[in-house]
């Protein structure tokens, strides 16, 4: 094998989140990276969400 | 990163927490003696905390962290507070930074989006005024966890507002700042936060500043409109250039469209901003290899909206464009689906499978020993219910061998506290009163199979969406409530089965129906991932809609895009293409899907394992304005089509009138068709760039050419095309004569009616639902209300159905561009990969099982059951139900329905529904019983 079967998402939000489970899914090994200590990203900073308003977490 | 797509070399710097990650209890100790304050930077700045701090308690990863910028300890090596109060002694000063090199064969860039510069929001009187804040400080205010628990009050004194204004577009569509493009989001989110200060204040006075209201996302408008009625919610068209302080209070000033000034005082300005290219877009790009556009944000194309200018990287998310969490997540899938056809070579490598403990079934058998955790949820479950006297409360009920509070029953260390407790006290049996099952029941049961306990014997008492969040003003009440609750989960938890967990092989095989761009998309991503594909199309050719496009936004030729799908489909050793054919019934369930396709008469069978629906839309196709009257009345396609032959379409042209929103938003159809601003500025610049002369007028609602269609809007109106607002209770007519063609409007600027004789009517029709019915019958999938498939959730799921295994993409989901509709077929082809990839699928374990000894084969259930999972079959000479278990959705109709009580449940069964009712009758105790007891 020439390649490597494992993938670098860069960004733990909720797009690299989904990304890096939707590809874990998929059977690849994922690195992901976030800048700061916890994922979530600016998600995590809201308080309801469009449209059943749950919490963002 | 160094190296090739398909061997990069990323080299990753990782700063150290200062805090071993696997010690940390969460318990917040060190916080509280750290004398170092810092700005909360997830307060907004709102709040002040420690330098070691969590960001929030339901962080994950679930350990504190020590910010070095304000450390004494790392900056003077003075102090060691917070060392010597842990008692976890997780504190780590000797940490240091890690510098890893990763072989990864691909990189999906998701960085996100940055804020909008202080300066463009300093105009507005930010950080001079107090109560002038950001949307995303709004939203810590509002939030239960915020700075002020929720209290939405004015940071200037404390005191509760009256009257709130939103200003919308603050740092986007604006020039001034180098940002002229559409954020995208900000419309609908001062709404939903408009809304959510309302629930709180039903008294607030709230005014919305739009300049258009961009609120064109799925179910977006009916919402807004929902909202507006509901609250009371002032919409004002204007854009407000500042905010000045008068007496405390903010003096709002703007011009309506009849040219009159008005000022009102507000108590609060919220700033909704846009959203901003990551701050260090720049160094991502370079570090990344990639190319950025004129903002900042990567660079793609509307044929490749997820691939970045280097092979092997790719982008989701905001990086890729402003845009909100559906579309977020949608892309996120997309990019996962684009990797992996990219290294589907390598697929499994360094693949972990997780094992479980084996299961104690002797201890599960024995009588149960209940543990009872009370959670406080943060303030959401103990800021109104007494969580410590429901704690108490479970030790008094029977079989409870131990009862404890948590703070965040779903934050990691609670977990591994619950995981431990269960071991040491050797329980068989676990009650969580906390939140709805909806939101962390799987966590639970994983926690519980992570430690050899059946994930079915963990039972959930809600006493949070349930009680705490809507008795929110009868504490003494809910408080009552809650025990009530826990008494009857403790009652059932006591009668609790095991249940299997099975799982069912998949059929290794696609079926995606719609040979569109959608549904080739999904195809060839499906199969270049490595799985088979069959494609199913009605017509006797593949392209769809795609056909009748000519140009992209970015002024490519759509045809080169179809060219491309239609080749590559047609060449793919893993693709079957079925033409002129139609799915004409499915049976099965996900992993064992058996379609019947029809085709000329003939039918035949097709296994699958998964499904993607991508059946498309349709061009409506009006009934007004002349349309079908006369050669010089066309919709934007056919105008498409005229303007691919050349300047020669605009020969004794002198005028063309476009009119917005034909059938669409309340017309015909209630919807708002999201690509027709584009479309008609897109085509408005071609006219203009084949004959200059050409005068062109667009009669408008709102125009929502969102994103970076934006610098289209722009860039017409630079060129003299001329855009009319109308409102839809005066709107433009179209008129015809015989020397042609009219448009009588009124033109709001003016305030007088004017006719403007035309050479071309152009008219922006929808996108009106393809024939759905059918096939969400066939599937049972639902549709929405303006007749397309529906997704499972707006967020969480916005590309899977309600049916396992089905997903949808592409205008039959909702009206989108060709651009998102590639993305979504992206994302849904990764969606129908998982299982294929797995090779099985779980069965969920709550379903049916007949006991066909009692069962008499009436066959009532099998009448009733929506999903066709129970089934009369041959039993000897009898009949007797059978359930088909990996179809089940364990929703009981059959078991309430059964006249012989043949059926039971799991985790549903007759006893542990009656002893809940039996136990909810006894009542708590005296006090309840007391009607002296007054609260």
């Amino acid at each position: 094998m020439n390649q490597s079967g494992a993938i670098l998402v860069l960004g733990g939000g909720v797009a690299g989140v989904q990304a890096a489970l939707d590809l874990a899914d998929l059977g690849y090994y994922v690195y992901l990276v976030e800048k700061k200590a916890s994922i979530g990203g600016v998600m995590a900073q809201l308080d309801k969400t469009f449209p059943t308003n749950d919490c963002s977490l | 990163m160094e190296g090739e797509a398909g061997r990069f070399l990323a080299r990753v710097h990782q700063e150290p927490r200062y805090i071993d990650e696997d010690r940390c209890t969460s318990c917040g100790t060190c916080t509280m003696y750290c004398p170092r304050p810092l700005p909360d930077l997830y307060n907004e700045r709102l709040d002040v905390t420690r330098a070691p701090h969590i960001d929030y308690p339901q962080a994950i990863p679930a350990s504190y962290y020590i910010d070095p910028k304000v450390c004494l300890r790392l900056n003077f090596e003075t102090c060691n507070l917070c060392a010597q109060t842990c008692i976890a002694k997780a504190i780590d000063f000797s940490q240091k930074p890690k510098d890893l090199a990763l072989e990864v064969g691909a990189v999906i860039l998701a960085p996100g989006f940055g804020r909008v510069p202080v300066s463009v929001l300093e105009k507005f009187g930010y950080g001079r005024f107090p109560d002038v804040v950001t949307s995303m400080e709004f939203e810590r205010l509002t939030c239960a966890s915020g700075p002020t628990e929720g209290h939405l009050v004015r940071l200037s004194d404390g005191k509760a507002p009256r009257k709130i204004a939103f200003l919308q577009c603050v740092g986007s569509r604006d020039e001034t700042c180098g940002k002229g493009y559409c954020s995208s989001v900000c419309c609908m989110y001062a709404v939903k936060e408009a809304s959510v200060a309302k629930e709180h204040e039903p008294d607030l006075d709230i005014s919305l500043f739009f300049m258009d209201v961009r609120t064109q996302g799925k179910g977006f408008d009916a919402a807004r409109r929902r909202a507006e009625e509901k609250y009371g919610l002032k919409v004002i068209r204007a854009r407000v250039p500042r905010v000045e302080q008068v007496d405390g209070r903010l003096a709002v000033g703007w011009t309506t469209e009849d040219g009159r000034s008005r000022s009102e005082l507000f108590d609060m300005v919220v700033l909704s901003h846009g959203l901003d290219a990551p701050e260090d877009a720049r160094e991502i790009g370079e570090t990344a290899g990639i190319e950025l556009n004129r903002y900042d944000f990567c660079r793609t194309s509307p044929g490749a909206p997820l691939a970045s200018s280097r092979a092997g990287v790719f982008i989701a998310g905001a990086f890729q464009g402003p845009k909100d969490v559906p579309e977020s997540v949608t892309q996120a899938s997309g990019a996962a689906a684009m990797a992996s056809e990219f290294l589907a070579e390598s697929r499994g490598f360094k693949s972990v499978t997780i094992t479980y403990p084996e299961e104690d079934k002797a201890l599960q058998k024995e009588e149960a020993r209940i543990g009872v955790f009370v959670c406080h949820c943060g303030v959401n479950i103990a800021g109104v219910v007494d969580v410590k006297a429901v704690k108490e409360y479970a030790g008094t009920l029977p079989g409870v061998a131990l009862y404890e509070n948590t703070l965040y029953s779903c934050s990691q260390d609670a977990l591994k506290n619950i995981a431990q407790r269960i071991k040491d006290h050797r329980l068989n049996r676990v009650v969580i009163a906390a939140c709805s099952p909806r939101t962390h029941e799987p966590l639970f049961q994983e926690t519980l199979r992570s430690i050899g306990v059946n994930p079915a014997l963990v039972e959930m008492a809600n006493i949070r969406d349930q009680c705490s969040w809507v008795h929110a003003q009868e504490p003494r009440e809910a408080t009552r409530k809650a025990k009530d609750l826990v008494r009857m989960a403790v009652a059932k938890a006591a009668l609790l089965e095991p249940l299997d967990q099975p799982t069912v092989e998949v059929t290794p095989r696609a079926l995606v129906i719609g040979g569109g761009a959608a549904g080739m998309t999904a195809a060839l991503s499906v199969a270049d991932q490595g799985f088979e594909c069959v494609l199913v199309e009605r017509s006797d050719q593949l392209g769809g809609n795609l056909r009748r496009l000519v140009w992209t936004t970015d002024g490519g030729r759509a045809g080169d895009i179809l060219t491309d799908l239609v080749g590559r489909v047609n060449s793919h050793a893993k693709i079957r293409v079925m033409l002129d054919s139609t799915v004409e019934a499915v049976s099965g369930y996900v992993g064992n899907f058996t379609s019947r396709v029809s085709r000329a008469g003939r039918t035949e069978l097709v296994n699958h394992g998964v499904t993607v629906l991508a059946t498309g839309g349709m061009e409506y196709r009006p009934t007004s304005d002349c349309y079908g009257g006369s050669d010089r009345v066309l919709t934007q396609l056919e105008l498409e089509a005229r303007l691919a032959g050349g300047q020669v379409a605009l020969r004794n042209v002198g005028t063309v009138v476009m009119i917005q929103c034909v059938g669409s938003r309340g017309e015909d159809m209630s919807h708002c068709s999201r690509l027709c601003c584009t479309q008609a500025v897109k085509n408005a610049l071609k006219i203009k760039e084949l004959r200059p002369e050409t005068r062109i007028f667009v009669f408008y609602r709102d125009m929502r050419t969102s994103g970076f269609a934006e610098d289209l809007y722009r860039e017409a109106r630079k060129k003299g095309v001329v855009f009319l607002r109308y409102e839809p209770g005066r709107r433009p007519e179209v008129i015809q004569q015989k020397r042609g063609l009219k448009v009588r409007a009124f033109d709001r600027l003016l305030g007088e009616d004017i006719e403007i004789p035309a050479g071309l009517v152009v008219l922006s029709v929808g996108v009106a639902p393809g024939d759905n019915q059918a096939l969400a019958k066939i599937f049972k999938t639902p549709l929405t209300a303006d007749g397309f498939f529906l997704e499972a959730h707006a967020k969480l799921k916005p590309l899977e159905t309600a049916v396992d295994g089905v997903s949808v993409c592409g205008l039959a989901h909702g009206p989108k561009s060709l651009e998102e509709t590639i993305a979504q077929a992206k994302g849904a082809a990764a969606k129908a990969s998982i299982p294929l990839a797995r090779g099985r699928v779980p069965v969920a374990p709550i379903v049916s099982r007949v006991d066909q000894s009692i069962c008499i084969g009436c066959g009532i259930c099998e009448t009733l059951c929506p999903f066709r999972a129970i089934q009369l079959v041959k039993a000897d000479k009898r009949k007797k139900a059978q359930t088909i278990t990996a179809s089940c959705k364990g929703c009981g109709i059959c078991a309430s329905h059964c006249p012989t009580l043949a059926i039971r449940m799991g985790g549903f069964t007759d006893e542990a529904i009656m002893a809940q009712i039996h136990a909810f009758a006894a009542g708590g105790g005296p006090e309840d019983r007391d009607p002296s007891h007054n609260d």
